[in-house]
């Protein structure tokens, strides 16, 4: 096994031994208390409702998992020094910080394969027909979750936990406005704001676009070009954010 | 064949206000470590012990100067595979269990899995922690810490060991331990680089020291010479049934006198005088009971760099860290 390989197992052990995945427990129990108490109260929707919650407590828990590991992958071990004694062995920075995104990658993978798991026997339970649209959703959800990661990744290679974890969350944030946002300010007649929002529309990722939980939920199948496309925009934005945190990473002294 | 050598290696970090000028951790440095011995890296908290040994390993980028490590300029990945490393007051992955952190750092050295497994039986014996083999390291003290972390540093079989402040933390038994793991390493051709501040560790085992003060090497050699040609030594003289107190000649020779009823302990400042005080202790009738020479420590050596060093403050050294 390479170097890289060794890294991420280690970080994929790290998160398995200090209970990464007791949240499942929790999602468990929020996704099956949700679904049976918006059963109860809807009349005619409550499939979708069923299946609309469901991808949301996926997407909200991998996002929560990818903030707040990735904040601290790079920053712990410097904080705790146990870069100190990776460094001196023979692997190079970025095999280092490709090794620590795929160990988080690993993480993040097998949960949510076991949310997956649960969501489908939940929608089972209920009755709610199970067709590939939310098969969907859910890989773009895993794409978005890679995005953040990287996101996360990178801003821990320069800055404290708590600052990466604001920023991250921004980003985050911005993300999933700027489209609205562009179109808010394409009508007004302040160059400044407009100039902002096209910065921040160009510069911040585009997750809007990583978002169909609205049309899986109603069984509404995406176009296969349309997955392909935003599943390689997603995939090379993370891609341009490691590599930026591998750049950041070779100029740090610890 | 020099393992280690640094040529006017320096290392200033920014102060971070404008108009302050940078802290300067190392100023020009240059040493040599030799193949197969053992080099003790003397100097007080701050004076740039760790900066060298981080320089050297890659972990920090010197601002100015050279540094080899078996031929090769520091950081380079490749030569790591030769080079074993334990860092101060180690934290280590606790969630990992003493033969899984082990086996982890074999990995990564690239060694196969078998000889992996082998090398954490070998090594989880010779550091005394065989019986701790599957317990978490969370759990352990932190002389069991700095034992794996010795364990972790030999897993790949280094020809080059550098350590920083391995005795810290030890007791006196886990001190001689490793004391005698260092002397082992020596014994099968190892070179073994060392930061302490521990004087007396340094004065049992090393071959050759340096001493480091505000980031420059003040002295380098090995003990007795460096010890020798600083010429401070005083003389320990024992007699009884003589009269001190009062006479003028004896007070002027000695720079101590201690008298306890019959007995008397008189130190010169330097051997020169022995001749002289003994013919004056006879000359009263008294008892020659000792002379006990005492050479200069290194001790005394460190304590006198640091005290010219003291008086020699430039204003760029005047504030922030160097380790």
């Amino acid at each position: 096994m390479g170097a890289i390989g060794v890294i991420a197992l280690n970080a994929f052990r790290e998160s398995l031994r200090d209970k990464i995945l007791y949240n499942l427990v929790l999602f468990a129990g929020l996704l099956i208390g949700l679904s049976v108490l918006l059963a109860d109260l809807t009349i005619t929707e409550h499939h979708k409702m069923i299946a609309d919650m469901g991808l949301a407590a996926i997407n909200l828990i991998g996002v929560i998992i990818a903030i707040f590991i990735g904040i601290s992958l790079v920053n712990k071990e410097i904080e705790r020094r146990t870069i100190y004694t990776i460094m001196a062995r023979p692997i190079s920075r970025t095999f280092f910080i490709l090794g620590k995104y795929l160990g988080l990658v690993l993480t993040l993978f097998v949960n949510m394969a076991i949310m997956l798991g649960v969501f489908l026997i939940t929608l089972w339970l209920y009755h709610v027909p199970i067709g590939p649209s939310l098969f969907q959703s859910v890989q773009l959800i895993f794409i978005e979750i890679l995005v953040v990661t990287a996101i996360a990744l990178f801003f821990s290679t320069f800055s404290s936990a708590t600052l990466s974890a604001i920023l991250t969350l921004g980003i985050y944030v911005i993300g999933h406005l700027t489209s609205d946002l562009r179109g808010l300010t394409s009508n007004s007649e302040s160059v400044a704001a407009k100039a902002v929002v096209d910065v921040l529309y160009y510069l911040c990722p585009n997750l809007e676009m990583l978002n169909i939980k609205g049309q899986a939920a109603v069984g509404i199948l995406v176009a296969p070009e349309y997955m392909m496309f935003a599943s390689l925009y997603g995939l090379l934005y993370a891609g341009v954010l490691v590599t930026g945190a591998c750049l950041v990473f070779q100029q740090r002294d610890f | 064949m020099d393992d280690i050598a640094t040529e006017d290696l320096s290392k200033s970090y920014p102060s971070g206000w404008p108009g302050r000028p940078p802290f300067v951790a190392l100023d020009g440095l240059s040493l040599t470590v030799r193949r197969g011995e053992i080099f003790g890296f003397l100097g007080p908290n701050g004076a740039g012990k760790t900066t060298t040994l981080k320089i050297l390993l890659g972990l920090v980028r010197a601002t100015s100067g050279r540094a080899l490590l078996l031929g090769q300029p520091a950081g380079d990945v490749a030569t790591r595979r030769r080079i074993g490393f334990l860092p101060e007051s180690p934290y280590f992955y606790d969630y990992l269990t003493a033969e899984e952190f082990l086996g982890f750092y074999g990995q990564l050295a690239g060694l196969s899995r078998a000889v992996t497994t082998q090398r954490v039986d070998d090594l989880l014996q010779l550091v005394g922690l065989g019986e701790a083999r599957t317990r978490q390291l969370r759990k352990f003290s932190k002389g069991m810490l700095q034992r794996i972390g010795l364990a972790q540093a030999l897993i790949h079989d280094p020809e080059l060991v550098i350590l920083d402040e391995p005795m810290t933390g030890l007791d006196p038994v886990g001190r001689k331990q490793v004391r005698d793991l260092i002397l082992s390493l020596r014994d099968q051709g190892k070179t073994v680089f060392f930061s302490t501040h521990i004087l007396h560790d340094v004065e049992m085992i090393c071959d050759r020291v340096g001493i480091v003060m505000k980031g420059r090497l003040v002295a380098s050699g090995r003990v007795d010479e460096l010890v020798r040609q600083d010429h401070i030594q005083s003389v320990e003289i024992v007699c009884q049934h003589v009269k001190v107190e009062g006479n003028a000649f004896i007070q002027s020779l000695a720079s101590r006198v201690l008298q306890q009823g019959q007995q008397c302990l008189i130190v010169l400042p330097s051997p020169d005088a022995v001749d002289a005080l003994v013919d004056e202790i006879r000359r009263q009738g008294g008892r020659l009971l000792s002379v006990t020479p005492h050479k200069a420590s290194l001790e005394d050596l460190f304590f006198h760099e640091a005290a010219q060093e003291a008086s020699r403050v430039p204003a760029h050294m005047t504030s922030g860290r160097a380790s």
